[in-house]
């Protein structure tokens, strides 16, 4: 569990995140949402510690992050795995090293180990023979396939995904979707998404913050936010004439 | 004001580079390929400058000799003396800051693009050591280049001034062995080995601390060439000052 408490961030004059708090439970997918700018990418640096705050807490099952030992935090980072927007693997590596790369940095385990677990999750991400590829041969899918099987090789306990649905044509994300969910219930992680995507926010979201100009404008899940009445919620989440026939559909089958 | 700045920054990235070492299995096969990048890759070009550099300055040597009371065997020495004493170390390192500089901002400022830098701050590795600290060590194998260049600059002298007809092979030998100081290669190395560590780290100072897209990283590999060639000229003269003066 992640609990976020009245966080705020700043660059210079600009101050981007107003006191957010929230709490991201074990075993679900929790979706941030927002407009481009209202702070999402920002909030997603401060949960992972690449960015500092100003004010406020951010802890890991208990543990307050600003308080922990450099060892704690290295001890911290290698529990969380992360899924970049633009996948973000290493181009001078195969998809088999970009993935076993994590368990050669933290782990004692020997090669055929090693091979053996980076086999199991690119089974698992449906990618059985991709090993020998380089990534600049891989499609925007398949290379995000190889991102989460990365995020997850060392079994942890997080996993942050950055606009995992990016660039991908919408049969593909929702292949990504169902895969971070399944892997999500499967190894009880706590799982954050950063997206705009609404297929996402419909598909996955089981807690869905929302956030407006650096604020936490509101907070539900896939299934409260077809009800809510928040105007900045509705205005953005049903921008598009489909979602607002499917909002009153479902609003009409439900009275 | 922004200049303090960054020199401030730069020497931070210099501490944080030797903070919280990389694993040796991986820091080994690193270091490895950026021998094979930096220095392996290099052997070609500066051989080719360094002959005929070699035998540019002996040929325009030979051409201003025209006083009889001149003796000839100053062709031998006028070349040697050059080449040794600052076309090896110092405009090899310029021509590196091109070749090799260009190479380590670019590199470096694509991951960054790329959030590869990102990736690797997230999983807790220190990404400076993982990706300055090998450029560093294979750097430090520089005066193996500026040797092959300084051999290769001489050979190519004697080549064009005995092939080229400007003068006899004995008179060239006889030049390259007259008031030899030894001193003169340890303070060719010591050059050497300073401009490896700017070499290293100033490019890296760019790529790493670069901001924005693909047009940012062509911009930041210029600048680095810029700032790597201005303070391996400062640093020359200091040196010189310093050791020779």
């Amino acid at each position: 569990m992640i609990e976020v408490k009245n966080l705020y961030k700043s660059f210079g004059d600009a101050h981007i995140l107003k006191g957010i708090s929230t709490v991201f439970e074990k075993g679900k997918t929790n979706l941030i949402i927002g407009q481009s700018g209202s702070g999402k990418t920002v909030f997603l640096k401060c949960l992972l510690g690449l960015f500092e705050y100003e004010k406020g807490a951010i802890s890991y099952e208990g543990h307050v992050m600003s308080e922990l030992t450099a060892n704690e935090k290295r001890d911290l980072r290698a529990q969380i795995g992360m899924v970049f927007q633009g996948s973000a693997l290493f181009d001078s590596m195969t998809i088999a090293e970009n993935v076993m790369f994590p368990l050669r940095m933290f782990t004692k385990q020997s090669k055929s180990e090693m091979e053996d677990r980076v086999d199991f999750v690119l089974k698992r991400v449906n990618l059985p023979d991709a090993h020998k590829k380089m990534p600049s041969e891989a499609s925007g899918g398949m290379q995000k396939r190889v991102a989460i099987a990365r995020a997850i090789v060392n079994n942890p306990k997080y996993l942050f995904c950055d606009e995992p649905n990016s660039g991908l044509d919408p049969k593909t994300a929702i292949v990504i979707d169902n895969l971070i969910q399944e892997i999500t219930d499967e190894y009880q992680m706590t799982t954050v998404i950063n997206s705009h995507d609404m297929n996402s926010v419909m598909e996955i979201g089981e807690k869905i913050v929302f956030l407006k100009d650096g604020y936490k404008e509101w907070e539900g899940s896939k299934d409260t936010i077809f009800k809510t009445d928040n105007e900045a919620v509705t205005n953005f989440v049903y921008s598009s004439n489909l979602f607002k026939k499917v909002r009153r559909m479902y609003i009409e089958e439900n009275q | 004001m922004k200049y303090l700045h960054n020199i401030g920054v730069y020497f931070l990235m210099i501490k944080d580079m030797f903070r919280k070492p990389t694993k040796w299995s991986v820091m080994r096969t690193l270091i490895l390929k950026d021998i094979d990048d930096l220095i392996i890759n290099s052997l070609g070009i500066v051989a080719f400058i360094s002959f005929f550099v070699g035998g540019v300055v002996a040929i325009q040597t030979s051409l201003n000799i025209s006083n009889p009371l001149i003796p000839k065997y100053l062709v031998g020495f006028a070349t040697r003396q050059s080449i040794i004493l600052e076309f090896a170390p110092t405009f090899i390192s310029i021509i590196m800051a091109g070749k090799v500089g260009s190479f380590i901002t670019s590199s470096i400022g694509t991951m960054r693009v790329t959030e590869q830098i990102d990736a690797l701050e997230v999983m807790g590795i220190n990404s400076l050591n993982y990706l300055v600290f090998p450029k560093f060590i294979a750097l430090s194998l520089y005066p193996f280049i500026i040797s092959i260049a300084m051999f290769l600059g001489v050979l190519g002298g004697l080549a064009a001034c005995v092939y080229g007809g400007y003068g006899t092979l004995e008179d060239y030998i006889e030049g390259i062995q007259t008031d030899f100081i030894p001193f003169h290669i340890v303070y060719a190395f010591i050059k050497t080995l300073v401009f490896a560590f700017l070499l290293a780290t100033i490019p890296s100072f760019y790529g790493y601390f670069m901001k924005g897209g693909a047009l940012e990283v062509g911009k930041a590999s210029t600048t680095s060439f810029v700032w790597t060639s201005v303070v391996i000229i400062l640093a020359n003269y200091f040196l010189t000052s310093l050791l020779l003066g």
